[in-house]
C-alpha cells in the first residue's frame, strides 16, 4: 500500500489545483500568459502553466499539453516564445496557433520531470473530459472508469455538473462510481450508491470492477457488491444466450441462402449439383463486377450497386445453370452418382476459369453505407449487414415459396416432382421444366453469392466452403420440401453457435457433422421426408 | 454365355498379376543393379513416384470393389487411406527417437514444440512395428465398420451415403488440422528417418517398398477377385442392380454391404500405410473431400466393376497429373481434370477397360461361334443361332 499512498500524495496538489481552477475559472490567467510560463525553464512554472491550460478551455490547450508530453513543445527563453512541432512536422506558434516555417535555434524542448509528467497526464485526462465532442467525453469517462484514478474525481464532478448529453452523463456517473468505490475515505452510503450505479452498467467490466474492489470494503458494501456481481452475471448469461441465438439465426440465414437453390435442384430434380457452390461464387463475382462498373461510371450510385447486382447475378448464374442442364445434366438423369462426378468436374473447371480471369486472390467487395455499422440492443451488438442478410434470405424464401405455389411454372415443377411420367402424360414439357428448374436453382445460388460477398471473402474458393454445409442442410431438412430446408438451416445454424462456446469452433462443427450422420441413421430421408411413391423414385 | 465372360476376365486377371509382378521385380532390380545413367536404369525418384502410383492403384481397387460391384459410392475413402497413413506415420515418428531437432527420446518434435507434457495415450505402442501394422488395418476397418453399421442398417443409400461419407472425411479433416488433436496439426507427420532399421531415404529401402507395394496390389487384387467371383460376389452385384429385390429374396443386404465396405476400408488403409514412407509425409490435406472424389474418378476412367481398370485408371490419371502439373501446362491441369470428370461420365461411362471389353467380347464371341459353326458344318449338323 505505501506505493499507492505515495502516488496519491504526489497527485494531490494537482487535483486541488484542478478543483480550484475549475470551480473558479475566473482565477485562470489569460491563455497567453500561461503559455509564456513554459519559456521560464522552471519546473514549478511549467506545472502552473499546465494547470492553467487545463482549465483555460482554449482549443489549443490539448495540442500544447500533448506536445509537452511527447517532448515536442519548444520554448525560447530569450524571446519567451513557445512553439509546437506537430507530429507531421508542421510548426505552430503555441500562443496564437499561427503556422510558422521554422523555429529559432535558441529554442529548446521544454523539460519535464516525473512529478510534472503525472500532472500532464491528469491534465490531459481532464481536458478530454471537457472535449466538445460527446463521443470523446464518453471515451475519456470510460478510461477513467477503468483506471479509477482518484485524483480525477474533482474533474469528473465538474464535468458531471456541466454535462447535458444523456450518454455522456451516464458515462461520467459510472466513472465517478468507480472512483468512489476505490476511495478509502468514502462513506458507506456513497459506496452503496456507487455499487448500484456499477450494477446498472451490468457488463463484464462492471463485474471485474466489483470483484477488484472486493478487498477491505465495509461488510455492507461487500455484500451489496457480491449480490450485484451475481445479478450482473445472471443477466450476462441471459444476454450471451440471446447473442448465441442471434449468431445462430445469422449463420442459419447464410446456410439457408446457400442451400435453398440446392434444395430445388436436389429436391425437385434429384440432381446432385456439386457445382452449386460455384454458382454462389459466380454470383459473388458478378457483384464485384457490377460494383466496379458502377463505381467507375456512376460513383454517386455506388451505394445501390447491390440492388443491380441481385438481378444481374440471378440472370448470369441462371443462364449458366440452364446451359449446364442442357449440355451435361440432361444426359445423366437417372444416374445420380454420375451426375455427382460430372458436376464435381464442372466445379473444378468453373473455379479454374474464374481463377484465370480474376486471379486467385480475394476481390474487394465494399459494403454499401446502408449495410455497414451496427447497433446495440442491451449487451449485444447487431451488425446491419447480418440483419439485412437475414431479411433478404427470408424474402427470397417467401418469394420462392409463392412462386412454387402460385405460378404456372411452380405448378409444373411440383407436378414433375411428384410424378414425372404422369406430368408428361398431362402435356407438361418435362425437359423444359427441368431446364428452368435447374436455372432457377442456380439463379438463387447466384443471389446467395451477392449476399455472401458482403460477409465473406470473394475468392474462387468461396463456393467450396459452403457446399458441404449446404448438402448437410438439405439432407437434414429432407428432400423435396422447402420448409424442411428452412428448419434444417436454422437448426444447424443455432446448434452450431450454441456448441461453439462450449466445444470451440472446430470441434463444434465436427460435433454437428457427427450429429447429422447419426441423425440420418434415424431418419434416412431427413426431417421432412416425402411420403408415398416419390420415396422409391 | 457366362463361362466365356469369366474365362476372358480370368485371362485378363492373370495378365494383370503377371505384369504387376514383373514390374515389381524388374523396376527395383534395374534401379539397384544397373549403373546410374544407364539407358535402362530407373532413377530412384521414379521408383518413389511409381510406388506412389501403385498405392493409388490399391486405393482405386478398394473403391472399385464397393462402387463397381456393390453400388456404394464412397466419397470418403481418402479418409481410410489417410488413417492408414497416419498409423504408419506414427510408427515412423516414434522411430526417429532422439534424432529429432529437440532430441527428445520419446516425444516427437511437434509435441515438444507444442509443450506436450507426455505422450498421449493413443501414441503408445506405435514404437512397435507389428502394433502399427495391426493399427493400419484395424483403425480404418473399425471406423468403416461403425460407420457402415449405422448407415447400412438404416438403409442410407445412393447419394445420401455419398454425402455423409463426404461429411465424415470433412469432419476428420477439420479434426486433424487441430494442434491439440495430437497428430501434428497442419504440418502432419514428417522428417522420417528409418523403417524397421532401414533408412527410408536409401535406394534399397525405396526399391523394397516399391516391390512390397506391388505385392500388396497383387494380394489386394486377388482378394477382390476372390470376393467378386464367389457366390458372395454374385449377391453384391445383385445388390448393386436391385437392392430391394435382393432384400425381398431373403438376403441380409446390410451384412453384405458392411462386409465389403469394411474390407475395402482396410485395403485403403494398407495403401495409405505404404504410401507414407515412400512420400515421406502425411498431413491433414489427405483428408480433403476433393482427394476422395479424385480417387473415384480414377476408377471411372479405368472402368468401374473391372478391378483391372480401376488400377489402370489410377496410374493413367496420376501419370497425366504428374506430367501436366510439372510442365508449362500446369494452370490448365484443373481444366483437364474437370473435363475428364465430365467427359468420362458422359461419353465413356464404362471407362477404358469396360469400353474395351464391350468391343472385345462380341468380337471374340463371334470368332468362337464362327469356329464352332465351321466345326459344325464339318460335322454336317446345323446349330441354332447363338447370338441374341
Amino acid at each position: 500500500m505505501p506505493a499507492i499512498a505515495f502516488k496519491r500524495f504526489r497527485a494531490l496538489p494537482f487535483a486541488l489545483l484542478l478543483l480550484l481552477t475549475m470551480v473558479l475559472p475566473v482565477f485562470a490567467g489569460p491563455f497567453e500568459d500561461a503559455v509564456g510560463k513554459f519559456a521560464n525553464d522552471d519546473y514549478s512554472d511549467t506545472g502552473d502553466a499546465v494547470a492553467a491550460l487545463a482549465t483555460s478551455g482554449n482549443p489549443l490547450a490539448y495540442t500544447i499539453i500533448r506536445a509537452l508530453q511527447d517532448g515536442r513543445l519548444m520554448a525560447d527563453t530569450d524571446s519567451k516564445k513557445v512553439y509546437v512541432t506537430q507530429p507531421d512536422g508542421k510548426i505552430i506558434d503555441a500562443a496564437t496557433g499561427a503556422p510558422l516555417t521554422s523555429i529559432p535555434d535558441s529554442a529548446a524542448a521544454v523539460r519535464v520531470n516525473n512529478k510534472l509528467r503525472r500532472g500532464v497526464e491528469a491534465a490531459l485526462g481532464a481536458l478530454t473530459l471537457q472535449s466538445p465532442d460527446p463521443d470523446k467525453r464518453i471515451q475519456a469517462a470510460q478510461s477513467v472508469f477503468k483506471n479509477h484514478e482518484e485524483s480525477l474525481l474533482p474533474a469528473i464532478d465538474a464535468a458531471l455538473q456541466k454535462e447535458k448529453n444523456k450518454d455522456a452523463k451516464q458515462a461520467f456517473s459510472e466513472a465517478r462510481a468507480a472512483i468512489v468505490l476505490f476511495k478509502d475515505d468514502a462513506t458507506d452510503a456513497e459506496k452503496l450508491d456507487a455499487v448500484a450505479t456499477v450494477r446498472a452498467r451490468g457488463d463484464q467490466e462492471a463485474v471485474a470492477m466489483l470483484t477488484d474492489s472486493g478487498a477491505d470494503q465495509p461488510p455492507a458494501v461487500a455484500h451489496a457488491a457480491a449480490s450485484a456481481i451475481a445479478a450482473i452475471q445472471s443477466r450476462l448469461a441471459m444476454w450471451s444466450w440471446v447473442q448465441n441465438a442471434w449468431y445462430g439465426l445469422s449463420l442459419g440465414s447464410v446456410l439457408l441462402l446457400a442451400a435453398i437453390g440446392l434444395a430445388i435442384t436436389f429436391g425437385v430434380m434429384g440432381v446432385i449439383n456439386m457445382a452449386h457452390g460455384e454458382m454462389v461464387m459466380i454470383g459473388a463475382y458478378v457483384t464485384f463486377v457490377v460494383q466496379q462498373t458502377i463505381r467507375g461510371s456512376y460513383p454517386a450510385l455506388s451505394d445501390y450497386a447491390l440492388l443491380v447486382a441481385v438481378p444481374a447475378a440471378f440472370i448470369v448464374a441462371g443462364a449458366i445453370g440452364v446451359l449446364i442442364e442442357r449440355t451435361i445434366i440432361r444426359f445423366l438423369y437417372g444416374r445420380p452418382l454420375e451426375t455427382l462426378l460430372a458436376t464435381w468436374g464442372l466445379s473444378l473447371v468453373l473455379q479454374q476459369a474464374v481463377r484465370s480471369m480474376f486471379g486467385p486472390t480475394n476481390q474487394e467487395v465494399a459494403n454499401p453505407s446502408w449495410m455497414s455499422g451496427a447497433f446495440a440492443i442491451g449487451q449485444i451488438t447487431i451488425t446491419y449487414n447480418r440483419l439485412w442478410i437475414l431479411c433478404f434470405t427470408l424474402a427470397v424464401f417467401a418469394i420462392l415459396l409463392a412462386m412454387l405455389r402460385y405460378t404456372s411454372l411452380g405448378l409444373e415443377m411440383r407436378a414433375v416432382t411428384q410424378n414425372r411420367r404422369m406430368a408428361a402424360s398431362m402435356g407438361i414439357a418435362t425437359s423444359r421444366v427441368d431446364a428452368l428448374t435447374f436455372g432457377l436453382g442456380s439463379g438463387i445460388a447466384g443471389i446467395a453469392g451477392v449476399a455472401l460477398s458482403q460477409i465473406d471473402n470473394v475468392s474462387p474458393n468461396l463456393g467450396q466452403s459452403y457446399i458441404i454445409d449446404s448438402f448437410m442442410v438439405v439432407v437434414f431438412g429432407g428432400v423435396g420440401n422447402l420448409w424442411g430446408t428452412l428448419v434444417g438451416a436454422f437448426t444447424l445454424g443455432i446448434a452450431n453457435k450454441f456448441l461453439e462456446p462450449v466445444a470451440g469452433a472446430v470441434l463444434g462443427k465436427i460435433a454437428i457433422l457427427v450429429l447429422i450422420i447419426l441423425f440420418i441413421q434415424k431418419r434416412p430421408r431427413g426431417l421432412f421426408a416425402l411420403k408415398g411413391r416419390a420415396v422409391e423414385a | 454365355m457366362p463361362h466365356l465372360l469369366t474365362r476372358s476376365l480370368d485371362r485378363g486377371a492373370m495378365l494383370f498379376v503377371i505384369v504387376v509382378a514383373a514390374l515389381g521385380v524388374l523396376i527395383p532390380l534395374s534401379n539397384l543393379l544397373l549403373p546410374a545413367g544407364s539407358m535402362l536404369q530407373v532413377p530412384t525418384y521414379l521408383v518413389a513416384l511409381f510406388g506412389k502410383y501403385v498405392c493409388y492403384a490399391i486405393l482405386a481397387l478398394a473403391i472399385d470393389l464397393i462402387w463397381g460391384y456393390c453400388g456404394i459410392l464412397s466419397l470418403g475413402h481418402g479418409a481410410f487411406f489417410a488413417l492408414g497413413g497416419y498409423a504408419m506415420g506414427m510408427y515412423l515418428m516414434r522411430q526417429i527417437g532422439s534424432r529429432g531437432v529437440y532430441g527428445n527420446p520419446v516425444l516427437p518434435d511437434f509435441m515438444v514444440f507444442l509443450n506436450y507434457p507426455k505422450l498421449p495415450w493413443y501414441w503408445h505402442g506405435f514404437d512397435m512395428f507389428w502394433f502399427a501394422a495391426v493399427m493400419v488395418i484395424l483403425v480404418p476397418g473399425l471406423l468403416a465398420f461403425c460407420f457402415g453399421w449405422l448407415a447400412f442398417r438404416s438403409r442410407v443409400t445412393g447419394v445420401y451415403l455419398s454425402i455423409i461419407t463426404q461429411a465424415m472425411t470433412y469432419a476428420l479433416l477439420l479434426g486433424f488440422f487441430r494442434n491439440d488433436f495430437g497428430f501434428g496439426g497442419n504440418n502432419g507427420l514428417t522428417d522420417f528417418k528409418d523403417i524397421l532399421g532401414f533408412n527410408v531415404q536409401a535406394e534399397g529401402t525405396r526399391a523394397a517398398l516399391f516391390a512390397l507395394s506391388c505385392l500388396a496390389l497383387i494380394t489386394g487384387f486377388l482378394i477382390c477377385r476372390a470376393v467378386v467371383t464367389s457366390k458372395l460376389g454374385k449377391v453384391l452385384i445383385a445388390i448393386r442392380d436391385a437392392e430391394s429385390r435382393t432384400r425381398f429374396l431373403g438376403y441380409r443386404v446390410e451384412s453384405y454391404k458392411l462386409f465389403v465396405f469394411t474390407l475395402s476400408a482396410c485395403m485403403a488403409g494398407v495403401a495409405g500405410a505404404l504410401y507414407v514412407p515412400q512420400v515421406g509425409i502425411i498431413n491433414p490435406s489427405e483428408f480433403a473431400p476433393g482427394n476422395s472424389i479424385e480417387a473415384v474418378i480414377w476408377v471411372a476412367v479405368g472402368g468401374r466393376g473391372t478391378l483391372v481398370g480401376a488400377a489402370l485408371g489410377a496410374v493413367v490419371v496420376n501419370y497425366a497429373k504428374t506430367f501436366f502439373t510439372s510442365g508449362p501446362l500446369a494452370p490448365y491441369w484443373l481444366f483437364m481434370l474437370g473435363a475428364l470428370f465430365i467427359l468420362v461420365t458422359l461419353l465413356l461411362p464404362k471407362g477404358i477397360v469396360g469400353t474395351f471389353l464391350t468391343y472385345w467380347e462380341p468380337w471374340k464371341a463371334r470368332r468362337v461361334s464362327a469356329n464352332a459353326e465351321s466345326a459344325a458344318r464339318e460335322d454336317g449338323v446345323s446349330e441354332p443361332d447363338m447370338a441374341e
